[in-house]
């Protein structure tokens, strides 16, 4: 193992830690050196929470030394995305508006956390209420790439990637509506899964769109990122879309790493024109060294996926108008009294709250989504885009008659400059149109890094999509993958970023 | 501002249902009893301090999600059942969307074009105008499954309402208890009993709701709520059944709200039909409004202006899964339907031998399952009835309670009336001394038997005492016992009073009477 314990991934962590050759209390130390060290550059916390994550690491250890039988991942520490509840520990969703409010409980994914024993160091930036595909909608500021950090870490959870591509925590949760988990890991990269919709529980994630929220594990391998889907998944009766089953192998795939003899779908409609000739070839490469490693390959077409981007910002934006009404400084979060006026009514505070509180682009798509919801409108849009998603499902469906898994790029250019598509929400949003028709049809999805383009030196990301309930194959094509990567590279991809505040980290 | 202080002008019932013919709609909202709320398993016990049963998941914090009481939708399904609807065999909840700080997420889960029950009837019984009564089905158009919202209680106004108040509290309590809203179809055809009409059926529904204990039914405490909408149209012959009136077009409508007695039910569409015929009858147009009863001056006021164009963005609630009770289900249901409380009624009058006039005059009285029970306990049907209505009922009256609660109040139950109807059948007590026993117990001095015995009441039994007085009498009066001694028995009364007397009320009359006509025969 690498004898700096924040180069070292989760398993590795976990097995020193079992052999007590290492104790929570240095890992969690390390990385807080760490956060201290580079988070001044990269930004990706919005809050640390050393004592905690220090008690938590503490415990463990106790226990450990009291011969207790811990989960794997005790003591190994994380990084938590800020849209989930942390009882105690502040949860903004990158937003004014929830400035300051503290939950008075757990989402189900960070009790499973706690259950799992691991110190959580704090929690990640995000663009506001998870609206963004670069965290330069964060209320907070945005995220930096730790590859350069005058650009993008991607987003939503750009917040999470920049961690884990950062070495600020071996392990990061995050939450997926459109891409916000995989489109991350591919600009940074990093791996990152986007488990079946209902396989991760949704109690305790502020909603952004329901039917399509869905959290997911961030690492820097598959197999870490095997781990943490076992620990945040499962059936969790305070969720009534939560699929009532055991997660799926996904660590026993991820350990075996064998494609040998699966069919694998090169998804016509994701590639090609739009997409930077770097990411292409990256992509082309990766499917040949899947074959090379007995995976049989065809193209697959998905016709409808040209509507998936359409459909998907009819969607969002709906569910997120009715999700969002919930904040009107009645009970908790900011208030904001009108001015000029001496005895406000609730609507006229409720009013100037939400304009005070709420950014453009959650403002954006507010307004799409009560316009969208209208009657006289509903049919034509809302009604419509779920027609298109079933047409969508419909699609994949066929596609998965004839193979295991589909493949595409996960996004279509390595991380752009902050400032770039800030002022054009349309390219914003072409960032996610190979990730969104998973969101759309709850099938799960996975990034993983596919190398680096040979125009700009950024990562690239290549997309594993499955059906429903079938999240081990994308550890299986996932782990396959990045074996032959490494053996062709002889290091992992993140060796070859920038160091960040190197001379604070030596003197650390 | 929309409301007005001055009385609204109305034209004379008499006239406005001679000239125009209602259309009523009635939405009843009624909370169900569940143990707990419809999305989480807090509590809903009514009355507790305020914002004590309360979780994220009623007070819509950010992150919560809800999961559906299985319970109340069973509930949902016995009703719709009871309501002869037929039961959706996949439907789903549906987000209203509006803005209201009692409501703690901004959207009122309910269910919109795909409710639980739907396409039912109730037939509820109304007078037929020549002293029977008739049967008028009033047909539903659905029940649907919702929650409540919390309550706000507006402090510093004149009125309690928003306007003019100083702040507002909200009490989140009450947000999230399953709702259950019963929608009916237009009712066309009532004509001029369509006030009556209206009470009639809530107070089918409502004693419906309490045969299948799905709630406390109790209006005054808001967990049966009635939405009274109203319209006119002009009369087009004279049966308001007729093809030609229903061949008139519907007017425009108002929906009067906060109805929450019966009898506000009959006066709020009473006087909402005298108020628009003043307007139509000028003339004037009805505009499409909200408006609220007032139980102090019997008037409705103007709420807010309504249009059809009212938009609250439906849409399918994601967060929950559809609801698809199987068919096994929905016949298991169907078998745990309590005999429909209008059979129930026929069929124990018809048991008990009392008239129409009895009958009505006990369900009046909310005393049918009392007289039920006092029966089972032994006891007369006659007898049950005459105890129950009798000082018991005038004593729920004057505090204001119904029969059933007062009793429960006291701890009196139908053993007790049983019991004493023993002893007035056995010969131990006569009529007016089971009146003081029966004064006894609702004191809370014991059982008709403890009673008695304290206050040793109880008729003589050794004759010896009897007939010495029934001597006394005679001889004191010579020319009655003549009279009697020549036929007249009708003048044994005299003597009996004066018997009774010197007895202090402990003798039976009749046996008194037959010792007299004995001794003169």
């Amino acid at each position: 193992m690498n004898t700096d314990l924040t180069r070292a991934s989760a398993a590795e962590l976990a097995d020193a830690l079992a052999s007590k050759s290492i104790s929570s209390v240095e890992v969690t130390q390390a990385h807080l050196d760490r956060i201290a060290a580079v988070d001044g550059q990269v930004h990706a916390y919005l809050h640390v929470d050393a004592e905690g994550a220090l008690a938590t690491a503490r415990a463990i250890d106790e226990r450990r030394a009291a011969g207790e039988s811990l989960p794997t991942l005790a003591g190994v520490p994380i990084a938590v995305k800020d849209v989930m509840t942390t009882k105690g520990l502040p949860t903004t969703c990158g937003s004014r508006m929830l400035e300051g409010w503290i939950p008075p409980y757990d989402a189900t994914v960070v009790r499973h956390i706690k259950a799992a024993g691991m110190p959580i160091l704090g929690k990640t930036n995000m663009d506001e209420f998870a609206m963004g595909s670069s965290t330069e909608h964060s209320a907070y500021g945005p995220s930096r790439n730790p590859w350069d950090l005058e650009r993008i870490p991607g987003g939503s959870g750009g917040g999470s990637s920049a961690v884990i591509a950062s070495f600020q925590a071996p392990l990061a949760t995050g939450t997926d509506t459109g891409g916000s988990i995989r489109q991350p890991a591919a600009v940074t990269g990093t791996v990152g899964t986007k488990p079946t919709y209902g396989g991760v529980s949704r109690y305790g994630l502020v909603a952004l769109a329901s039917s399509l929220d869905q959290a997911g594990p961030c690492a820097r391998t598959v197999l870490d990122t095997a781990l943490l889907h076992e620990v945040m998944g499962g059936h969790d009766p305070l969720d009534s879309t939560s699929i009532d089953a055991p997660v799926p192998p996904v660590v026993e795939a991820a350990r075996r790493a064998d494609v040998a003899g699966m069919r694998i779908g090169v998804v016509k409609e994701l590639g090609g024109e739009g997409y930077q000739p770097g990411v292409r070839a990256r992509f082309d490469e990766a499917v040949a060294l899947l074959v090379e490693r007995g995976a049989e390959v065809v193209e697959v077409s998905c016709p409808n996926f040209d509507y998936a981007l359409a459909a998907y910002y009819l969607i969002l934006p709906s569910e997120a108008s009715s999700n969002l009404a919930k904040f009107d400084a009645m009970r908790y979060g900011m208030r904001v009294l009108p001015e000029g006026i001496d005895a406000p009514t609730a609507e006229q505070v409720m009013a100037a709250t939400r304009d005070a509180g709420f950014g453009d682009e959650v403002k954006r798509r507010i307004i799409l989504g009560t316009y969208a919801l209208s009657s006289g409108y509903y049919d034509a849009y809302y009604g419509s885009a779920q027609k298109v998603r079933t047409l969508i499902a419909q699609d994949f469906a066929r596609a998965y008659e004839k193979v295991d898994v589909l493949v595409s790029p996960t996004a279509p250019t390595t991380a752009f400059k902050l400032g770039d598509k800030l002022d054009d929400p349309m390219a914003m949003y072409l960032n996610d149109i190979a990730t969104i028709p998973a969101n759309l049809a709850g099938v799960p999805g996975m990034s993983v890094p596919s190398g680096v383009a040979d125009e700009d030196g950024l990562p690239t990301g290549i997309q594993i999509l499955a059906p429903a309930t079938k999240d081990e194959r994308l550890y299986s094509v996932g782990a396959a993958l990045e074996q032959a990567l490494l053996e062709r590279w002889g290091a992992p991809i993140l060796s070859r970023a920038p160091e960040l505040g190197a001379d604070l980290v030596k003197g650390a | 501002m929309a409301v007005t202080s001055a009385a609204d002008r109305v034209l004379d019932y008499d006239e406005a249902v001679a000239k125009f013919d209602p259309v009523m709609g009635l939405e009843v909202h009624v909370e169900l009893h569940t143990a707990t709320k419809m999305f989480c398993g807090c509590p809903t016990t009514f009355g507790a301090e305020p914002n004590s049963q309360v979780c994220p998941v009623c007070l819509g914090l950010p992150g919560a999600l809800p999961v559906v009481n299985e319970k109340a939708v069973e509930s949902a399904v016995r009703i719709g059942l009871a309501l002869n609807c037929e039961i959706a065999e996949w439907c789903r909840f549906a987000r209203k969307n509006y803005f209201y700080p009692d409501m703690p997420k901004n959207f009122q889960t309910s269910q919109y074009d795909e409710p639980i029950a739907f396409n039912g009837y109730l037939d509820v019984e109304v007078e037929d105008g020549s002293g029977g009564t008739e049967i008028f089905r009033v047909e539903i158009e659905r029940a649907h499954m919702e929650e409540d919202t919390g309550k706000s209680l507006h402090v510093g106004g004149s009125t309690g309402r928003i306007h003019g108040a100083e702040y507002s509290l909200v009490d989140y309590n009450r947000a999230g208890i399953p709702l259950i809203e019963i929608v009916t179809k237009p009712i066309v055809g009532a004509g001029e009993r369509a006030p009556e009409v209206a009470k009639a059926y809530v107070s089918a529904l409502r004693d419906l709701l309490r045969a299948l204990d799905v709630s406390d039914v109790k209006m005054e405490q808001g967990s049966m709520r009635c939405d009274a909408n109203v319209s006119l149209r002009v009369r087009a012959g004279d049966d308001p059944r007729g093809d030609a009136q229903l061949a008139v077009p519907f007017g425009t409508r108002t929906e009067t709200k906060n109805v929450n007695s019966l009898r506000s039910v009959e006066r709020a569409v009473r006087y909402e039909m005298s108020r628009q015929a003043a307007i139509l009858d000028e003339g004037g147009t009805i505009l499409q409004e909200t408006r609220h009863w007032h139980e102090d001056t019997g008037m409705t006021t103007s709420g807010r202006v309504k249009s059809d164009a009212d938009d609250y963005r439906y849409f399918p609630e994601p967060d929950l899964v559809p609801v698809a009770p199987t068919r096994e289900t929905v016949d298991e249901l169907r078998g745990t339907l309590p005999e429909p409380p209008g059979l129930r009624r026929k069929r124990l009058q018809s048991e008990w031998g009392f008239s129409d006039l009895e009958m009505r005059d006990v369900v009046n009285a909310r005393a049918v399952e009392l007289i039920e029970e006092t029966v089972a306990a032994g006891a007369g049907a006659a007898a049950a009835k005459k105890w129950w209505l009798g000082e018991p009922s005038r004593r729920a009256n004057a505090e204001g309670q119904d029969l059933v609660s007062y009793a429960a109040g006291l701890g009196f139950a139908p053993a007790h009336v049983a019991e004493l109807d023993r002893l007035v059948t056995s010969g131990r007590l006569n009529d007016s001394m089971a009146r003081q026993v029966l004064d006894g117990v609702l004191a809370g001095e014991g059982t008709p038997t403890e009673v008695a015995d304290a206050r040793g009441l109880e008729l003589v039994q050794d004759d010896s005492a009897l007939e010495a007085a029934v001597d006394r009498v005679i001889d004191a009066n010579p020319d009655i016992a003549e009279k009697i001694r020549g036929g007249k028995v009708q003048a044994a009364g005299a003597l009996i009073g004066q018997v009774m007397k010197e007895m202090k009320g402990q003798a039976d009359a009749g046996k008194v009477r037959a010792l007299i006509l004995a001794r003169l025969s």
